[in-house]
């Protein structure tokens, strides 16, 4: 009866933020109601509104789910082996300076596989900007458990149920010298678009871990309902508590609170910053910059 | 006088919709539902039902995982008018 309405030949107007986004691959592979897509359109406003260089502006990402984001954004991108997002994104950095780098990927990819990366990155304070993608468990290849998911939850490699601990995110990369930290939920894009912009204008290691539903496998798997269902509980049970103590804000269990908010941010000296005073003090006359660091 | 309200016009790209109903459930103003009708994919696509309550907060245009609404907001000529003097 209706059909006819959704067939328009008229051209219609341009969403906004479709300049970064590659239309032609649109719609995306991800699962209806996964709130990756959210977290993209929440990065990319952030870049919009930010009125941050597009042309110095890179994006790298691993494998994963979330890694796919790469393919669909409109800007300098990179899809790199599996984990290894992280070490590619410092050789940019280091490589030239003048980039703004960002890493874009999945809980299983930073977190798993390329922890230690992850780790070390917070640790030199390497300037970049990292969006984890957290959904408790890898997506892409069937909804196995990993190092994200909660105590007690059902996966596809843990059929009576997960006994291994979960990582505290925001805490770990608290001890190890991030020095911006936050967490925010897909429910809260305008908070995210926000902190985000925040993120990408520190001269130092950022983090922000975005919780997203996963409707097809974890949400399915644990009989949590659908992604709508879930969007309503993020809403409803998360709390903004900015600056809350990191060691309290683990997700332990399937079902609780959620903390949520900027829980850090903290000057220390970047990396290259680091590495360029100490060679000046110790080498002297003899320390010659490389070129490509000009400013 | 009652206060000016914010007017707003929402768009729709009904064939990348999945079906989520996230715009349809965060509107703030309850002026989208799911249309009778089906896009290519087999999804209802939101539709709206009531334009004049639209404020153009593109909070559709937020919480859309698809790029596949979202809403401007629109300038009254009279403001428009106001905003020169």
């Amino acid at each position: 009866m209706k059909k006819e309405e959704s067939i328009s030949l008229e051209p219609r107007p341009q969403n906004p933020i479709e300049s970064l986004i590659r239309v032609e691959r649109l719609p995306h592979m991800w699962c209806p109601g996964c709130g990756i897509g959210i977290s993209m359109g929440a990065f990319t406003r952030a870049v919009v509104e930010s009125g941050i260089d597009q042309n110095s502006l890179s994006v790298v990402s691993g494998i994963g789910c979330t890694g796919r984001v790469a393919g669909y954004l409109r800007l300098d991108t990179f899809h790199v082996t599996h984990g290894r997002a992280v070490p590619f994104a410092t050789g940019l950095k280091l490589g030239n300076p003048k980039l703004k780098v960002v890493v874009y990927s999945g809980d299983g990819d930073l977190m798993a596989i390329g922890g230690n990366h992850l780790i070390h990155a917070a640790r030199r304070n390497v300037p970049l900007t990292v969006i984890l993608i957290n959904n408790f468990n890898y997506g892409m290849t069937g909804g196995q458990f990993g190092p994200t998911t909660p105590m007690e939850a059902f996966g596809a490699t843990a059929p009576y149920g997960n006994y291994e601990y979960p990582f505290n995110l925001p805490y770990l990369m608290d001890v190890c010298g991030a020095a911006y930290i936050a967490r925010w939920t897909v429910y809260h894009v305008r908070q995210l678009t926000r902190s985000i912009t925040e993120a990408m204008s520190k001269d130092g290691f950022s983090f922000i871990e975005v919780i997203t539903p996963c409707p097809e496998l974890y949400l399915r798997r644990n009989r949590l309902g659908d992604a709508l269902k879930e969007m309503i509980y993020l809403k409803e049970n998360s709390r903004i508590q900015n600056g809350a103590e990191t060691r309290t804000v683990a997700i332990e269990k399937i079902r609780g609170e959620i903390i949520i908010g900027k829980f850090v941010d903290r000057e220390r000296p970047g990396y290259i910053q680091s590495l360029d005073g100490h060679l000046q003090k110790v080498l002297g006359a003899r320390y010659q910059r490389p070129p490509f660091w000009e400013k | 006088m009652p206060a000016k309200r914010p007017r707003g016009k929402v768009h729709t790209a009904a064939e990348r919709c999945k079906g989520c109903g996230f715009c349809i459930e965060f509107c703030p103003l309850k002026a989208l539902r799911a249309s009778g009708a089906l896009n290519r994919g087999g999804f209802h696509f939101p539709e709206i039902v009531a334009p004049e309550k639209c404020s153009g907060c593109n909070m559709c245009g937020m919480i859309c995982p698809d790029f596949a609404i979202w809403s401007e907001k629109l300038v009254r000529e009279k403001d428009e008018a106001e905003a020169e003097d």
